[in-house]
């Protein structure tokens, strides 16, 4: 015992310093990356984010320089606070409650005091700021925009919040990232990659020299430019048919898959969200809940398609061989089941498909409808057999487009109707879903879904994924996924009576008022039902107006679908901007200058004041 | 026969692991006081040219202690000790005052620190007396004389006021024990080195409360024994006087000069970074390394010299950065390897004299080693004091050296008895 005490004592505080090493060097050795080293200085040079053209490379977007006010908190050395926060332009309290923030988010780390002084700001304070340690001016790059539309494609950058820096470790405090829009999708490709040199300090924060002579430190590198497949002067001029209006215009190239507009309404101008009062104008923006201007009706808003999704019962009609163009259906004034009647209007009876769809008969697609669901043994079996060839066109699901928002739409499963009606408790049958035929009901769509089904109309049989970018200048690519065909599970021949129909509606159907002069357009009509609460009430609003369209009939050059909310009826407003649409960008000058002026100085403003205001809704019979 | 061969026989394993030492200890000065002004490896006006000096003259040394007749130091212990302990006290008449603590001889330019060669002479003199035929350690009279022997140097050296290395004392506790003393003290001397730095660092109420909570528990836990009270109440009573003593001694006998060295030591320091500013960055500095150091010189921390004291005290935490785990466990393991070495050596001993004094020298390299590197890598509260043979100044340096070679001459010359 005498013997192994010392001896077991130098032994264990042999393991106790091996653990005690191993702990501080290896397990935890959080503090080992050179930005955690309080003896290097990190210095970030920041990179120009790259411009945006339009698809016939009109600039869209580049930058401008911007001063950010930075601050180490540690650093900080007592000051003239008064003097400081005169030449900011803050008070005192705004300026101590800065510098607490700073503190709590990190004493080492930098963080913002004042963002995106302009020049003249910078100017006078920068010859002052020797005075102030700890505090610093970084220079950065802002966004200047050189058009005042696109605002929902191209989105807009912010700083980074917390939440962004713990899960990727690129960004620090005060940088920008793109949140919304192709600069949120493109973010890796626009904003370059940022330099970076590191400074060895001594124990007094003073720098002696670049850390183990420069060799770990970078060039920033530029970022890309990107060219997008938006059409700068369709876009501009849909946003301008869109004034009073609320909705959105989806146009898409139909042999590419090229978004060549994407218009929501109301939209903002994206200079708003640049410079010192962008916070201001941003909560303004984000705070106006009923026009909801940051919201992209065209990807996020989910609405029932009505009446062009008739094209799509039809098509469905034929690939499942329960309809020949030829058959006929009477229309009473609508279509009669058991005691209930779903409505019509006025037309003449009986229609065969290219009728139908001319005049928009509800009793027609209601009994294809009917046929396609019945052709299987039970309802479940025939919804899910519809949905598949639905899918097909890329409804019911996320399309795949390269912009960061969307939503998947409704295309209802037999599940979904399983258990709204508690099956098997209680049974259900087709025509407890006819108002899909239609378009109504429980089926949902996303303008951008209707403009993409009817680019795959207008291709007989195929799309591809809608996208907007249309070119990465530099390494000269697009992602793989737009080039590649999808086809939809119905025939080729199938969609020739349908095109047909199509091009009857502006012949003698229920756009025939509202003809394209000397181009051969196709399209449907929509008037969508909807509802809304009010103090809990379920109340019908007036109907939507909607329009889908693709023109030349042959060899299709545009694809549009046209949303106007509470727009009265289909060809009132939808089907007149899309025409006027087409002709933009086909002809690029407007023949029906008329229709034009209608537009453009038409309101419905007085419409959506209605649920404020307790006037009655004008609801089509 | 076995004369001649008897001089050349010293253990080459421990003189290997001591220059493996000093060597990595001058590596490792070098990078800690690398400066701008630097002039090569040889430029003595920098701290890693004079410990330079100081390792060449510790060769001069060696080969005087290693010359002379390994008798001599068993004969003449106790002249030795008494002329030491005279230095001691020779510094309150001629002592030259350093950072508040009058430790130092200034011959010219050179400042020797006689307290660093006590520990030696100390050594001696104790391995002398318990060797003597008449010594008996159970003996509570023999102990009182031991305790002395010990007490004087520890005394004097508290006095200048240089607490660190008069803590280093505590150490002989272990060759006493392995003597004969009863296990008690070797737990009674931890228990009172605990209570006197907690009682500095904590203060004495918190210290008092301490004691009686681990009192309570132990009472509590023994409960079925029936345990006399009497006795913990005692134990107790006299604990906290002890504590409260220290304090009153500390606050109203010592000086303010006095009190600020007791709080260097203790990290208590009153400075504008803070209590544990020194720990901090060398633990920041330690994990730096990771598992093979940013190389010779390239330590961030080191260069930027956020350590304090880094090339004394905290030598190791730029080990611990440069040389990474692999370079610090080198490190660790030759400690651990030369100190065993020297407990298995004296024991080897045939003598006793030998044997006492190789324990001395195992327990006071121990002691140094297990505080010096337990405060860098932060385990234990701060005491400064140096790790043998790595922190730079000379007279650590030299009276480390002897102690460890009288060691080595005794034991060479054992065979020779044998």
């Amino acid at each position: 015992m005498r013997k192994i005490v010392l001896v077991a004592l130098v032994l264990f505080s042999g393991v106790l310093f091996a653990a005690r090493l191993f702990y501080l060097q290896i397990y935890d050795a959080s503090s080992d990356s050179l930005s955690q080293n309080s003896a290097i200085k990190v210095m970030y040079d920041y990179p120009q984010r790259g411009y945006m053209f339009d698809r016939n490379n009109k600039l869209l977007v580049s930058n401008q320089p911007s001063y950010d006010v930075m601050v180490i908190p540690k650093d900080v050395k007592p000051l003239d606070t008064l003097e400081f926060c005169g030449l900011l332009k803050i008070t005192k309290e705004e300026f101590k409650e800065i510098l607490r923030k700073a503190r709590v988010y990190s004493p080492r780390l930098p963080s913002v005091v004042l963002p995106q002084l302009n020049k003249a700001d910078y100017a006078s304070l920068s010859e002052k700021m020797y005075k102030y340690q700890g505090f610093y001016i970084q220079r950065r790059s802002l966004r200047e925009y050189q058009v005042n539309h696109s605002s929902n494609v191209m989105g807009y950058i912010a700083e980074v919040n917390n939440a962004i820096i713990e899960k990727n470790p690129y960004y620090q405090m005060g940088e920008l990232i793109g949140t919304a829009g192709v600069e949120k999708e493109y973010e890796d490709v626009l904003r370059g990659i940022k330099g970076v040199k590191y400074i060895q300090r001594d124990r007094f924060n003073r720098d002696i020299g670049p850390y183990k002579d420069g060799i770990f430190d970078t060039l920033p590198e530029r970022g890309n430019d990107i060219q997008l497949t938006i059409d700068a002067t369709l876009q501009k001029y849909g946003e301008e048919l869109m004034i009073h209006k609320r909705g959105g215009i989806v146009a898409i190239e139909p042999e590419t898959g090229e978004i060549l507009a994407l218009i929501t309404a109301p939209s903002y101008d994206p200079s708003l969200l640049v410079g010192r009062d962008r916070s201001k104008n941003f909560t303004k923006l984000w705070y106006d809940t009923i026009g909801k201007p940051l919201y992209d009706r065209v990807l996020m808003g989910e609405y029932p398609p009505g009446s062009p999704f008739k094209t799509l019962t039809a098509l469905v009609g034929l690939q499942e061989k329960v309809v020949d163009t030829l058959d006929k259906f009477y229309c009473y004034h609508g279509y009669r089941y058991g005691n209930r009647i779903l409505g019509c209007h006025n037309h003449p009876t009986p229609l065969a498909m290219v009728g139908g769809i001319a005049n928009s008969c509800n009793a027609y697609f209601c009994n294809v409808y009917k046929r396609i669901i019945d052709k299987y043994p039970t309802p479940q079996e025939g919804i899910d057999a519809w949905r598949k060839d639905l899918m097909s066109f890329g409804l019911g699901d996320f399309l795949g487009y390269d912009l960061p928002s969307g939503k998947r739409g409704n295309i209802p499963t037999s599940k979904y109707y399983n258990k709204i009606h508690d099956f098997p408790a209680h049974n259900w049958n087709t025509l407890a879903t006819i108002s899909n035929a239609i378009g109504q009901g429980e089926v949902l769509l996303t303008p951008m879904q209707m403009a993409n089904f009817t680019a795959a109309i207008a291709n007989r049989g195929y799309y591809y994924t809608p996208h907007i970018i249309k070119n990465i200048i530099g390494p000269d690519t697009i992602p793989k996924k737009f080039k590649e065909k999808h086809y939809t599970a119905i025939d080729q021949e199938n969609f020739k009576p349908v095109i047909e129909g199509m091009y009857q509606v502006y012949e003698r159907g229920t756009a025939s008022s509202i003809k394209v002069p000397g181009i051969a357009v196709c399209g449907k009509t929509g008037t969508a039902e909807n509802f809304t609460k009010i103090n809990g009430k379920r109340v019908q609003l007036t109907d939507h107006s909607i329009f889908v369209a693709f023109a030349p009939k042959d060899n299709p050059k545009i694809a549009i679908a046209v949303f106007v909310e509470n727009g009265y009826w289909g060809s009132r407003w939808a089907g007149r901007i899309a025409g006027l649409m087409i002709e933009k960008y086909l002809k690029g000058e407007i023949t029906r200058t008329d229709m034009e002026k209608y537009v453009l100085e038409g309101s419905l403003e007085a419409e959506y004041a209605k649920p404020y205001s307790g006037q009655p809704f004008s609801i089509n019979h | 026969m076995a004369v001649n061969k008897s001089y050349v026989r010293f253990d080459w394993l421990m003189i290997f692991m001591y220059i493996a030492l000093v060597s990595m200890g001058w590596i490792n000065i070098y990078s800690a006081s690398l400066s701008d002004a630097a002039k090569g490896f040889f430029d003595f006006d920098q701290i890693y040219g004079k410990q330079m000096i100081w390792i060449g003259l510790s060769v001069i040394i060696i080969i005087f202690v290693l010359a002379i007749e390994s008798k001599f130091y068993e004969r003449f212990a106790s002249i030795i000790y008494i002329a030491s302990l005279a230095s001691l006290v020779g510094l309150f008449i001629f002592g030259k005052t350093i950072a508040g603590a009058t430790s130092w001889y200034d011959f010219g330019g050179i400042s020797i620190q006689p307290s660093e060669f006590v520990k030696a002479t100390t050594a001696l003199a104790l391995a002398k007396y318990v060797s003597d035929i008449q010594t008996n350690m159970q003996d509570l009279k023999n102990q009182i004389v031991a305790f002395i022997i010990l007490a004087l140097p520890a005394i004097l050296i508290i006095l200048q006021p240089d607490p660190g290395s008069a803590l280093i004392y505590a150490a002989f506790v272990f060759p006493l024990y392995r003597e004969g003393l009863h296990g008690v003290y070797l737990l009674l001397g931890l228990f009172a080195v605990m209570l006197f730095i907690s009682t500095l660092a904590f203060g004495a109420v918190w210290a008092a409360v301490g004691v009686i909570l681990l009192a309570g528990i132990h009472f509590y836990r023994n409960r079925k024994k029936r345990p006399n009270i009497i006795k913990y109440v005692l134990i107790v009573t006299t604990c906290v006087a002890f504590a409260f003593s220290v304090s009153y001694i500390f606050n109203n006998v010592f000086k303010q000069h006095h009190r600020d060295r007791f709080n260097i030591v203790l990290g208590k320091e009153v400075d504008a970074r803070g209590i544990g500013y020194n720990t901090h960055q060398s633990e920041i500095a330690i994990s730096n390394g990771g598992w093979l150091g940013k190389g010779w010189t390239q330590g961030t921390q080191t260069k930027g010299n956020f350590v304090p004291e880094q090339h004394t005290d905290y030598i190791f935490s730029t080990v611990g950065e440069e040389w990474g785990f692999l370079g610090s466990m080198i490190v660790v393991l030759l400690f651990v390897g030369l100190i065993t070495r020297i407990i298995y050596r004296a024991e080897k001993q045939k003598n006793q004299f030998g044997r006492v004094y190789g324990y001395s020298v195992a327990a006071i390299l121990f002691f140094h080693f297990f505080v010096n590197i337990g405060m860098v890598t932060g385990i234990f509260p701060t005491v400064g004091i140096p790790l043998p043979f790595f922190s730079y100044g000379g007279s650590a340096l030299w009276g480390f050296t002897i102690l460890l070679f009288i060691f080595v001459k005794l034991d060479g010359s054992n065979y020779y008895y044998a």
